[in-house]
């Protein structure tokens, strides 16, 4: 077990720039997930803490040591491919042996550490199977027996689920979570499913544009995400963006929601960082998650307002409900028993105490 | 039954109608096949027939007379380039020219597309450029410049010169394919061999050349069959009891007697023309597999 640091680092492909200063610090023991849509540089990031990209500027340090021009074979070090890449001329047994072998590991200790390996992930019959010969389940199970069997320091996912169908991946994601409960081992995950990221992480560190956007527990990442990035970023449906400005009534401090052709509706301020930003007028843009959002029970209650229903899609569990608000489309979850039919008019009833205020220029968390 | 299938003449089964359609399609190859054999079968038969026979009926004629002895005379008897031990110096000439040959400029063509295609470097991309241009380059360009490379490594006149020749020579092919094929191994595998603790050639050895069959069998069909029928070089860089069997052939049509042996000449062309055709007929059906298997990916 170790941790991992990131500090200043930066990579540039000829003139392009991928990634931008990223400093993350890895504890021991950390399932940290990468996340961010595709060419946010989350894969480039894990290839150089691999080894298999160089490093233009700052530094990794695996543990106390400082591993920058440090071959992958002696990062202590591994990983889990998309792809699986597993071995395509040799079994299994092969497969997952091949890099002790490399290592001129002694035979009893590989045999010994095949068959813990096996144990673990049940995957004994399999042994002499070529990869041809095995479904995506098992060709991914082989491929984590190929990365548990070295015991390494730190272990390394590169979007390990997505060649899996929906089935099995929720399946396999549980599966990575147990192994990671059991063994402990530090490990850094990439993938472009927030769900994914969502569920394994200890931390997540969002990337865009070659930036980590936010680092942080998935429960803050969700519920106080650094800016509208993250915020659309993670949750599905989308966390709704409303503008608004802020005003004072009746000495409080407030949002002022325009609606449907009547007054603004002022609402109660939601948590915010810094109360020196509350400059009367300023603009801001209100995010509210599509589960903070109810029905009123009647109109003229605290922090209601108007709206209608325009498409209504159930999901099973949960009703999703487009409403517009104020020229704006907003996405609501709501029960299906109490759901609203399209064409209803509909007073929703926010949660302010669960919304996020972003800057409407910077688009940064108030 | 639309249009396209009922217009597809192969198709199988079905009325009288599309079985004469393909039995003319049928008739129609085998009268391209028959051209083809001709030349052929003359030469085969040629081989069999007595001096005589020939003499009176002529070379295009139904055979007469049968014998196997003008096999023997020419593979170890006739008199050909100075020497009168037949054709069989010259075929181990030849075999010798040609495995040696054929086995390094495949290796090493297998190891260059390697590196070309799964660790390329600065300045790669152009390197492979400047190689296949060899592929387009006429070997009587180069005459001149082996011819004093040779003289200066002392090689002129020996088999070893030839199969250094022909190891250059033939690279350009040979990284080609290679290189071409190794393109379409997948990245992570060589990236999870290197995570796994392998290095440059445990990867090569381990990984790469086990996926190599069906580019290194076809690299093999071209070299051999290249290597063994070319004639330019063997002829101009070697002879005397040096020369490869194709520079032999040409002073067997030349010796000084003034009767042609065309019986015995036959069998001597054909067994020339033996060790390309056997290496065909055991590989060919991997050679069009390998050959294409780039293409439709």
């Amino acid at each position: 077990m170790a941790s991992l640091s990131i500090r200043s680092l930066g990579k540039r492909f000829g003139p392009v720039d991928v990634l931008h200063d990223i400093n993350l610090e890895v504890e021991p023991g950390e399932f940290v997930v990468l996340v961010g849509p595709s060419g946010c540089g989350k894969s480039t990031l894990l290839a150089m803490i691999a080894g298999l990209e160089s490093i233009t500027t700052g530094e990794i340090r695996i543990g106390a040591r400082r591993v920058n021009e440090v071959p992958p074979r002696d990062r202590d070090i591994a990983m889990v491919f998309q792809s699986y890449a597993l071995y395509p001329t040799m079994t299994v047994r092969r497969n997952i042996t091949f890099g002790m072998e490399s290592r001129r590991v002694p035979k009893a200790a590989q045999a010994a550490a095949l068959a813990r390996v096996a144990s673990l992930l049940q995957i004994e019959p399999l042994l002499d199977r070529k990869p041809a010969q095995l479904s995506g389940g098992q060709r991914q199970r082989v491929a984590m027996g190929r990365a548990l069997v070295r015991e390494p320091a730190l272990f390394l996912f590169d979007e390990p689920l997505s060649n899996l169908d929906a089935k099995l991946r929720v399946e396999m994601r549980t599966e990575i979570k147990k192994l990671h409960q059991t063994l402990g081992k530090t490990t850094v995950y990439v993938t472009h499913d927030q769900v994914e990221a969502m569920t394994l992480a200890s931390r997540i560190a969002v990337m865009h544009q070659g930036r980590v956007q936010q680092f942080d527990r998935p429960r803050i990442v969700y519920e106080r995400p650094a800016n509208m990035f993250v915020a659309g970023f993670m949750g599905a449906p989308a966390m709704n963006f409303l503008p608004a400005a802020l005003a004072t009534v009746a000495d409080r401090p407030c949002v002022l929601l325009p609606a449907d052709g009547a007054a603004p509706v002022a609402l109660p301020l939601p948590p915010v960082a810094g109360e020196a930003a509350l400059v009367p007028g300023r603009r801001v843009i209100l995010g509210i998650r599509p589960e903070t959002i109810g029905l009123a029970p009647a109109a003229g209650a605290a922090a209601t307002v108007e709206a209608v229903a325009e498409v209504v899609e159930p999901t099973g569990p949960d009703t999703m409900v487009v409403a517009r608000l104020g020229g704006r489309q907003v996405i609501a979850r709501f029960d299906p028993d109490t759901a609203p039919d399209p064409g209803d008019r509909i007073t929703l009833a926010l949660d302010p105490s669960r919304a996020c205020l972003f800057d409407a220029d910077t688009h940064r968390l108030i | 039954m639309s249009e396209a299938v009922r217009h597809d003449l192969l198709a199988p089964a079905g009325g009288w109608h599309r079985r004469r359609a393909r039995l003319g399609v049928h008739l129609v190859l085998l009268a391209f096949a028959l051209c083809y054999l001709l030349p052929l079968a003359v030469v085969v038969l040629n081989s069999f027939r007595d001096l005589g026979d020939i003499g009176r009926n002529g070379l295009l004629a139904v055979p007469r007379s049968f014998s196997l002895a003008h096999w023997s005379v020419v593979w170890n008897r006739f008199c050909v380039s100075g020497g009168c031990a037949g054709i069989a110096p010259f075929f181990f000439n030849s075999l010798a020219m040609a495995i040696p040959a054929t086995a390094i400029s495949t290796m090493l063509g297998a190891l260059n597309g390697y590196i070309l295609s799964k660790w390329r470097f600065p300045g790669s991309q152009t390197v492979f450029l400047l190689m296949t241009l060899g592929v387009f380059m006429p070997g009587q360009m180069v005459l001149l410049p082996w011819a004093i490379t040779l003289g200066w490594l002392g090689l002129t006149n020996t088999i070893a010169g030839l199969v250094l020749i022909h190891c250059v020579q033939g690279l350009s092919f040979t990284t080609l394919f290679c290189r071409n094929y190794y393109v379409g191994i997948p990245d992570e595998l060589i990236r999870a061999a290197r995570i796994d603790g392998a290095g440059f050639w445990r990867i090569f050895l381990r990984i790469v050349l086990p996926l190599s069959p069906p580019i290194l069998i076809v690299t093999v069909i071209w070299q051999f069959t290249g290597i063994w029928n070319e004639f330019l070089f063997g002829v101009t860089f070697s002879s005397g009891a040096h020369q490869p069997i194709t520079a032999a052939l040409i002073g067997l049509a030349t010796t000084g007697t003034s009767v042609h042996q065309y019986n015995v000449e036959s069998a001597a062309v054909l067994i020339a023309a033996l060790p390309p055709l056997l290496i065909y007929l055991v590989g060919g059906r991997y050679f069009v597999r390998g050959l294409t298997q780039g293409a439709i990916k």
